[in-house]
């Protein structure tokens, strides 16, 4: 397989994702699936291709800087699980040093 | 042996324009938590970005100054990690393709002039504030946190400068002639107590000679210039121990304590260095067409060393002054306002650089704060240059003002400041000294002649520093020969 368990577990930690170990088999499978695809590119002749980043023809979508009306603080933060002073309230950033 | 420190700054500006980076929210410092936010800089699903054309403009007028390249191309991309004020997940900035490369700015120090070399100047987004809840303010110690999203997206120009400043103090000397060219350039207030001019510096020592780098650690957030100075210094100084007693240096990332000038590392799990950069799929390339440069070139405000060398040509100033007026764009605006009260180049420099800046520096106050304003110091020199003040209380007038606001013709109202150039009246006050200082008179009249000072001192001292000088010391002549 092209992906193995540990870059399953380097990727996962990555995205904060917990796996269980049957996982790791499931995912290193799907993900070596997907690259195997995109290698298929690799087949054909790019020597005279130059790399994309973006697929239409188009630069400079620029708008004026002009400052309008924000959404209202009540409304900004309606989906806020926690709200504390007219702020998002969050977890512990850091966990507590380890002893 | 001798150790070499080799630094580097990484600068981030926030620039003034009206609205951020890729939203028409109000970009500006403060305001009630969370009112300047919508859906784009709070990273709500299917929001989109759209680039702010005069951000762009001050990202090309920031890389003009600052003699890079700009190449015909280059495009955004993703940073990825996760942090609570970077709602997206990804911070949008540029990676293998910046806007501008290989520049340089020049610094003098210890006499010498260093070139430093400009390595990247590109555009991103400014995060969101964390606010930590819990004793410190510090987030090691915070319980939890609050997030306000006003900040999140505001233009953000990031600067980096190749490894190529060898000292603490020349890190501040360039971090200094950056801001003002930056203030010149008029696109950031690069206030540093509110956070529009942050400094970040790698540093690493070698010793001296070597034509290798050492391990660097990165200081974060050098938020003054003291702050760098100091902390680098420190920097420097743990690592030539490190490296004196056999140890190693650690790449890491370490924090500067200014109260207890302490330097610790930051903790690991603060930054995860594997962003996962990619083209931001959102935002087509930026294309900077040779017109566009000559554009932002045609309309480049004037920058300090042109304004140095007009200064010297129109005005006849020295190279020294020129300088001096030019190192802020504050104090530059300063002189080229007072001249419009007070049409005297040489003498409203010479009271800039003496009096002026004197006070400045003795009182810690910044040319913002001081309360005399153009007009009034123009004021005060046409009551000098017309002799109704002396030279001499036109300096104690000038402190008065810096204390008070007030306008010399009141003070000198009020105070009785008036110079005396009545001859009759300097003269009842000559005859009066003469006769108390006979030994000096006889002294005088034997033909020494630097006794006059004495009795212009004398003079001075009954007056209160209001006697004209010129009508003094020739009734003293008039007096003393008779």
């Amino acid at each position: 397989m092209l992906i193995s368990h540990d870059e399953v577990r380097y990727v996962a930690k990555l995205a904060r994702l917990k796996l269980e170990s049957g996982e790791l088999d499931r995912y290193a499978g799907q993900l070596s699936g997907i690259i195997n695809h995109i290698n298929k590119i690799s087949e054909l002749e790019l020597k005279h291709v130059e790399l994309t980043s973006h697929v239409i023809e188009l630069a400079n979508v620029f708008r004026e800087d002009q400052a309008r009306q924000s959404v209202s603080r009540e409304l900004a933060l309606a989906n806020g699980p926690e709200v504390e002073a007219g702020a998002f309230r969050v977890p512990q950033i850091l966990e507590a040093e380890e002893q | 042996m001798e150790f070499e420190p080799v630094i580097g700054l990484e600068i981030h500006v926030e620039l003034s324009t009206e609205s951020k980076m890729f939203c028409g929210c109000r970009a500006e410092f403060g305001g009630e938590p969370n009112t300047r936010c919508c859906p784009v800089c709070m990273a709500h699903p299917g929001a989109l970005p759209v680039a702010n054309k005069k951000a762009i403009e001050y990202l090309a007028r920031i890389s003009l100054a600052l003699n890079c390249n700009i190449p015909g191309r280059s495009i955004f991309h993703r940073k990825n990690y996760f942090y609570p004020d970077l709602p997206k997940g990804y911070q949008i900035s540029q990676y293998d393709q910046p806007f501008a490369v290989n520049g340089q700015l020049g610094i003098i120090f210890d006499d010498e002039h260093i070139s430093v070399g400009i390595e990247r100047v590109h555009m991103e987004e400014d995060t969101a504030k964390n606010i930590h809840a819990g004793k410190s303010g510090r987030i090691a110690g915070a319980l939890y946190s609050l997030i306000d999203f006003n900040r999140s997206g505001t233009p953000l120009v990031e600067i980096v400068t190749r490894p190529e400043i060898h000292s603490p103090q020349a890190a501040r000397i360039f971090l200094n002639k950056l801001k003002n060219l930056l203030k010149y350039l008029d696109v950031s207030d690069c206030n540093m107590e509110e956070g529009s001019l942050r400094c970040d510096a790698n540093v690493s020592v070698r010793p001296a000679g070597s034509g290798t780098l050492g391990v660097k650690t990165e200081l974060k957030n050098m938020n003054s210039f003291k702050h760098l100075e100091k902390g680098l210094a420190k920097e420097i100084e743990r690592q030539v121990a490190v490296l004196e007693f056999g140890g190693q240096v650690v790449q890491q990332t370490v924090h500067f304590d200014f109260a207890s000038g302490e330097v610790t590392p930051m903790r690991s799990k603060e930054f995860a260095h594997d962003y996962r950069y990619f083209p931001e799929p959102d935002l087509v390339p930026l294309a900077a067409s040779s017109s566009f440069v000559q554009k932002i070139t045609a309309d480049m405000p004037e920058l300090p060393d042109e304004r140095a060398k007009r200064y010297m040509a129109d005005f006849n100033l020295p190279a020294y002054n020129a300088e001096v007026l030019t190192s802020s764009r504050e104090l530059s605006d300063y002189f080229e306002a007072t001249l419009a009260y007070f049409n005297d180049s040489r003498i409203v420099s010479n009271w800039l650089m003496g009096e002026l800046l004197g006070y400045l520096n003795a009182s810690g106050t910044e040319l913002a704060g001081c309360l005399v304003t153009p007009a009034g110091l123009g004021g005060l020199l046409k009551m000098i240059s017309s002799g109704e003040v002396s030279n001499a209380v036109g300096k104690e007038i000038f402190m008065e003002m810096c204390k008070t606001g007030g306008a010399a013709e009141n003070i000198v109202a009020a105070r009785g400041l008036t110079q005396i150039s009545d001859a009759a009246e300097l003269a009842a006050i000559a005859e009066r000294v003469i006769a108390a200082n006979p030994a000096q008179a006889e002294q005088f009249r034997a033909g020494k002649d630097k006794v006059l000072g004495f009795f212009v001192g004398q003079i001075m001292k009954e007056t209160g520093g209001r006697a004209n000088p010129q009508v003094t010391s020739r009734v003293l002549r008039d007096k003393l020969a008779g």
